[in-house]
């Protein structure tokens, strides 16, 4: 495999186990009414987040989550529910 | 479970270095520990750039390390300094580096957390994986347990090694909401190479490593940096950047996309050629030093590691991972006394906090308390990387007319871009480093 790598090829080499339930959870109706800059879209390193161009809503591809927590410090605005995914999953790091 | 009314003596929340650190020392004293952790297994939620300094935990752990999974003792130092098209690396080899016992280690968290639970375990200690604590329960105003799905274990201490975002150090009240301006977030590759490719590439003769920092373009003028670490088989590549430097930027600009372009650079593309990515992942730092640090204990609970926010930018290293080991040896000092005590209370507990102020790690954070501070200068991470590049390339560069004379050429450079006002106030608060 090539070096230079797309941000969604990077995140199919990790180990990620899936939970049907999002462990992100988003206050639209704070994003829409407070939230003009929108850095989630900037500040997530797996490139999560986006807005969907139809509703406007904040979306978030949790199942590709590193779980680092940028998106929980950055956001002034408390929109995000942020708690860790449950117990055995989300990814898992076999380096580290 | 010790007995049939399910109350350990301590919960360790998080098998990472801090929480297993606590487990080791308490559980060798025969207190009943129970250690849980979310991921798979002990190290799989885990992340470092890097290297681990062994000095400073020698005589913490000292027949640790020998055993120990690691990966190569560094005995190469470079610092490279990036600008748009130049770089400038200084290298230090020195064979003090090459004594044993050996000063630092490069290390992959997954590997060394597991089997470090392997020793936890051996001294006696209960380890719970893909067990998320939900919340804390509180008695009277104290912590008493952890709560887990709907599910209470009690216990006379909860220890808090739930790393950089410590959520269970904000369910305590220990700390307010974190702030941008205290975290960084890092992104890392993990690039396998054959070892022997790897020595080659870097001039090491054979379990000798190499330790590279970089400062300068790949921040597009956002505090942060990049680092290299050689692993036995693969290469640590990452990039690092503060969160408010990245929220403030304008325009914004898309972080994960500073890793490629960092990649791209020729000086780091040479360096991975024939390369294969396996691994990609992301973790905050908390750099906001002392002044950013939670309350370290209350009733019946302590806080360590990285969840204290015991993290040192020291400009050169960043250093973490020595404190998360000897705050948990301090933190089970400290529950060790209290239950000779039967005392759990925060006036109890507070040993803890005086044990890290008489030891090397209350003691760096103090000496470098002006950290954050220094390093929220823009100019750090463009002007002067590129100045001294460019200086550099000048003096190198012989031109098809006569050239300049050396000194012309150094004192020229340095007065149309460093002799002003902004660059002296730098040099003054680099003095506080």
């Amino acid at each position: 495999m090539a070096i230079a790598m797309s941000i969604k090829s990077k995140l199919g080499l990790d180990a990620f186990k899936l939970d049907e339930e999002s462990h992100i959870r988003i206050n639209q109706e704070i994003c829409r009414r407070d939230c003009k800059e929108k850095v989630c879209l900037f500040v997530c390193p797996a490139h999560l987040y986006s807005i969907n161009r139809e509703t406007g809503d904040i979306c978030v591809e949790f199942e590709g989550c590193l779980e680092c927590g940028t998106c929980r410090i950055a956001c002034r605005y408390g929109a995000l529910e942020w708690d860790y995914p449950r117990g055995g999953f989300g990814v898992q790091f076999r380096f580290g | 479970m010790s007995d049939s009314t399910d109350k350990m003596d301590v919960i360790v929340v998080g098998a990472g270095l801090a929480g297993l650190s606590t487990a080791y020392f308490l559980a060798d004293a025969g207190l009943d520990v129970l250690v849980v952790e979310r991921g798979d297994f002990p190290g799989s939620k885990n992340v470092t750039g890097g290297r681990i300094y062994l000095h400073p935990i020698q005589d913490i752990f000292p027949d640790l390390w020998e055993r120990a999974p690691l990966e190569r003792h560094v005995t190469r130092e470079r610092l490279t300094a990036m600008a748009r098209e130049s770089a400038t690396t200084i290298e230090l080899r020195s064979e003090r580096f090459n004594r044993q016992p050996y000063h630092s280690f490069t290390i992959l968290r997954a590997k060394f957390d597991r089997w470090f639970a392997d020793q936890v375990a051996e001294k006696g200690a209960f380890l719970i994986p893909k067990y998320k604590v939900d919340d804390l329960v509180f008695e009277d105003g104290r912590v008493a347990g952890i709560v887990s799905d709907g599910d209470e274990i009690h216990a006379d201490v909860v220890v808090a090694a739930d790393g950089a975002l410590s959520l269970m150090a904000e369910k305590a009240g220990l700390r307010r909401p974190q702030q941008p301006r205290h975290f960084a977030v890092s992104m890392k590759e993990i690039i396998e190479l054959p070892r022997q490719t790897i020595e080659d590439r870097f001039n090491l003769e054979g379990d000798e490593g190499l330790a590279q920092l970089f400062f300068g373009e790949l921040t597009q003028g956002m505090m942060g940096g990049g680092f290299l670490y050689t692993n036995l088989e693969s290469i640590s590549l990452g990039l690092v950047v503060g969160i408010e430097s990245l929220m403030e930027r304008d325009p914004l600009q898309e972080v994960h996309s500073l890793m490629e372009a960092f990649k791209e650079r020729p000086e780091i593309r040479v360096l991975l050629d024939g390369g294969e990515v396996v691994e990609y992942s992301a973790h905050v730092i908390p750099e906001g030093g002392i002044r950013a640090m939670p309350k370290l204990f209350s009733d019946g609970i302590l806080v360590v590691g990285d969840a204290a926010g015991l993290v040192l930018n020291m400009l050169v290293t960043v250093r973490g991972m020595e404190y998360a080991l000897a705050s948990g040896a301090m933190a089970a000092q400290a529950i060790q006394r209290a239950k000779e005590q039967d005392d759990f209370s925060a006036s109890s507990l507070a040993y803890y906090e005086e044990l890290l102020k008489d030891s090397f790690v209350l003691k760096d954070m103090h000496t470098f308390r002006h950290s954050l501070d220094i390093l929220e200068n823009p100019q750090l991470f463009n002007l002067y990387p590129q100045v001294f590049c460019d200086l550099f390339e000048k003096l190198m560069w012989m031109d098809d007319g006569p050239k300049e004379g050396l000194f012309r050429t150094v004192f020229g450079e340095m007065r149309s871009k460093l002799l002003n006002v902004s660059t002296l106030r730098d040099v003054l608060s680099l003095c506080k480093m």
